[in-house]
């Protein structure tokens, strides 16, 4: 699903500090990223990977079918734009704080030309054993040790907390199929139900884990979805923040945490999704519950 | 951001929303001043960032010289659901037919902004929210006046009014779009006994990621409110955000204070969610919310652990991250330490619990066993690391 391990990579944005060592660690785990680019610093390499001024001249020399984006966020919409003007059909976006607006312009450009698009501010994806993208995991002996092939899949609005799931679940001897930061933002490209949709028919998953968060309209649209057509999954999900239902207009850890107006209350989103049939865990080790 | 009226009607002044020029009045005297170039009945109203400002108390009406005085000096100083008031505005009071709303906010599910229309606006404009009339739209083009009119006439509207109203739209939706708008409310939108239109108060909030391309567009509106909620930062909070300002890597200024004894440094955004619920539901009191991730520099680290340990009645403090990605745990364990010995106190008494595992685990495990701590490793999960820290913390406060 969304990833092979024969996908072609690029890296807007390859030679910033960040990128250049996501680069590394992804050649480290087997990921075949190919080019990168920079505007202006074509005919340079980061770690052997050669970097273009251009999307265009990358995908003549080497073909991308993937691109990792890592560039300040006032340059994410024109990168984004840039690689879907050159067929480029996953698009991952790590860059923080894109303006809301931006965001929303390049994912209705990515429903036009068919580009799926996970993030802003992901830390990345991941099948274990398979391929990676973006930073997830961090170093590679650290990816070795939190991830491991498996029939479960991880959905997290927390980058850092599809980590810690996926490290829980194989110290159970749990192992993922893939595992997903869909990004901490209010607007991403895809969202839990975009997602279960994918996931439903991809014959190597049997089971999801999701992280919800207050804020948003994640958790209650998954929830309708999974109200008007059942799923074959067993989906358990785990929603911290309980405490920011009672600090209405108070903002925590990411941008969508935040309570407004009594909408996206953890309160809500838990009775919604419960309702849909998905095992809430009231506290983070039951997230294990029928998946042993 | 969320803006103060006055600053939302000055900025939508320039995309052509019709509205009452409010007088900025930062002293009685002021008030007074302001009230006698009006000559005439005026609403003077406190210039807070939140809605519900009749039912605080903070929308007066004055008649004479003396009652705006009055009004003026009870107002400015006072602190309104934790918000300082420092200016109020004075208005000449309009006269009206009707009052409708309009809006444009964000359709999360959509991902696309969305036009609002009720033609029950005012203070009623929630419990007749079944009359609202709604269209998304484009984020790449705002309404047209064609859209914005089959919008007021889906609302109910016929005549002049649709006109009028159908055009306002289209302007709501271009302001909405250039100004990285969050919120844009305008609500009482009313029609005058001449039929025309006017925008009696507006709500404006603005994308705080967005805000490097809004100076031109902020510029000459005054301070911005800062405060989320329009609670007025504490002056550990606001220490923690200048911390966090001095360098920009890393994320580690969003601290939030609590009446407890127990200090924590948590991270990233989702762990200190998860921790911080699992510390209440295992009863511990926590001083404080304090996220941290993102990669943060060791001094950023030291002046916040001190920061945090130098608040009175805080007896410990536990650190507790998921496994790490970018974050270095030796990094973040050189910190804690230079922290808390900065603060005059010894790690091995102060630190009840250190759990960073992920990159650079070893040497923080190492680093701190050197100063007489155990760091727990991923065998032990958020929710037992938050247990022991509580149990630690509880058991040593009793005796």
């Amino acid at each position: 699903m969304l990833i092979s391990s024969e996908d072609k990579i690029l890296v807007q944005g390859i030679t910033g500090r960040e990128a250049s060592e996501m680069v590394a660690e992804s050649l480290a785990y087997g990921s075949k990223v190919v080019a990168g680019v920079t505007p202006g610093k074509a005919g340079q390499s980061v770690h052997g990977v050669p970097v273009f001024d251009t999307v265009r001249a990358a995908v003549a020399a080497h073909q991308p079918t993937v691109t990792v984006i890592s560039v300040p966020a006032a340059g994410v919409l024109d990168a984004a734009l840039e690689a879907f003007a050159h067929g480029i059909k996953l698009c991952l976006i790590m860059s923080e704080r894109v303006p809301r607006r931006d965001t929303a312009c390049l994912v209705a450009a990515s429903r036009e030309c068919g580009c799926t698009v996970i993030g802003p501010n992901t830390l990345g994806l991941i099948r274990p054993g398979v391929a990676k993208l973006g930073t997830i995991g961090g170093r590679v002996d650290n990816v070795k040790k939190s991830f491991l092939p498996g029939r479960t899949a991880i959905l997290s609005r927390s980058g850092g907390m599809t980590t810690e799931i996926a490290s829980f679940l194989t110290s159970r001897g749990i192992g993922q199929s893939i595992a997903i930061g869909v990004g901490g933002d209010p607007i991403i490209g895809s969202n839990f139900t975009d997602l279960l949709r994918l996931l439903e028919s991809d014959s190597s998953t049997d089971a999801v884990v999701i992280y919800g968060e207050p804020g948003g309209t994640a958790e209650e649209e998954l929830a309708d979805y999974l109200c008007a057509r059942k799923s074959r999954l067993r989906i358990n999900a785990f929603l911290s923040g309980r405490f920011v239902d009672d600090m209405e207009g108070v903002r925590f850890g990411h941008a969508a945490v935040m309570v407004e107006g009594g909408r996206g209350s953890v309160k809500g989103k838990a009775e919604c999704l419960r309702a849909a049939g998905v095992h809430v865990a009231d506290k983070f080790d039951d997230i294990l519950e029928g998946l042993l | 951001m969320r803006l103060l009226e006055h600053q939302c009607k000055r900025l939508l002044a320039g995309f052509g929303i019709p509205f009452t020029e409010p007088r900025l009045a930062a002293t009685p005297a002021e008030a007074e001043a302001a009230f006698q170039a009006i000559n005439g009945p005026a609403v003077l109203k406190a210039q807070v960032p939140f809605g519900g400002r009749g039912k605080a108390g903070a929308i007066r009406m004055v008649s004479t010289a003396a009652e705006a005085v009055a009004h003026a000096s009870d107002l400015i100083g006072k602190s309104i659901r934790g918000y300082q008031v420092s200016e109020v505005s004075l208005e000449p009071k309009a006269l009206f037919e009707r009052e409708y709303y309009a809006g444009v906010a964000w359709d999360l599910r959509q991902r696309q902004p969305v036009a609002i229309f009720n033609r029950a606006g005012g203070i009623e404009v929630e419990s007749e929210a079944s009359q609202a009339v709604k269209r998304t739209f484009d984020p790449r083009t705002p309404l047209t006046a064609y859209q914005g009119r089959e919008l007021a006439e889906q609302g109910g509207l016929e005549g002049r009014e649709l006109v009028l109203v159908g055009s306002l739209i289209a302007s709501l939706s271009r302001a909405f779009l250039e100004l990285d708008a969050t919120t844009l409310e305008i609500n009482p939108l009313v029609v005058t006994g001449e039929g025309k239109l006017l925008c009696l108060d507006a709500h404006v909030e603005l994308d705080d990621d967005a805000a490097y391309r809004l100076k031109s567009a902020l510029a000459g509106l005054g301070d911005i409110p800062t405060a989320a909620g329009g609670r007025t930062p504490t002056a550990m909070e606001e220490e923690a955000a200048r911390i966090d300002a001095r360098d920009h890597r890393g994320v580690a200024g969003r601290v939030v204070e609590f009446p407890g004894d127990l200090a924590l440094l948590i991270g990233g955004g989702g762990a200190s969610l998860t921790v911080f619920d699992a510390v209440l539901r295992h009863g511990g009191k926590p001083a404080n919310y304090c996220e941290i991730g993102g990669n943060p520099t060791e001094e950023k680290v030291a002046d916040l652990t001190k920061l945090l340990l130098l608040k009175p009645g805080v007896r410990h403090l536990a650190v507790i991250m998921n496994v790490v990605n970018n974050t270095r745990a030796d990094v973040m364990a050189r910190g804690v330490v230079q922290g808390i010995r900065s603060a005059g106190q010894e790690p091995s008494e102060v630190l009840s619990v250190f759990r960073i595992p992920g990159s650079w685990e070893e040497e923080a495990v190492a680093l701190l066993k050197e100063n007489g701590v155990t760091a727990l490793g991923r065998e032990v999960s958020l929710d037992a690391a938050a247990a022991l820290a509580v149990k630690h913390s509880n058991s040593q406060s009793s005796c």
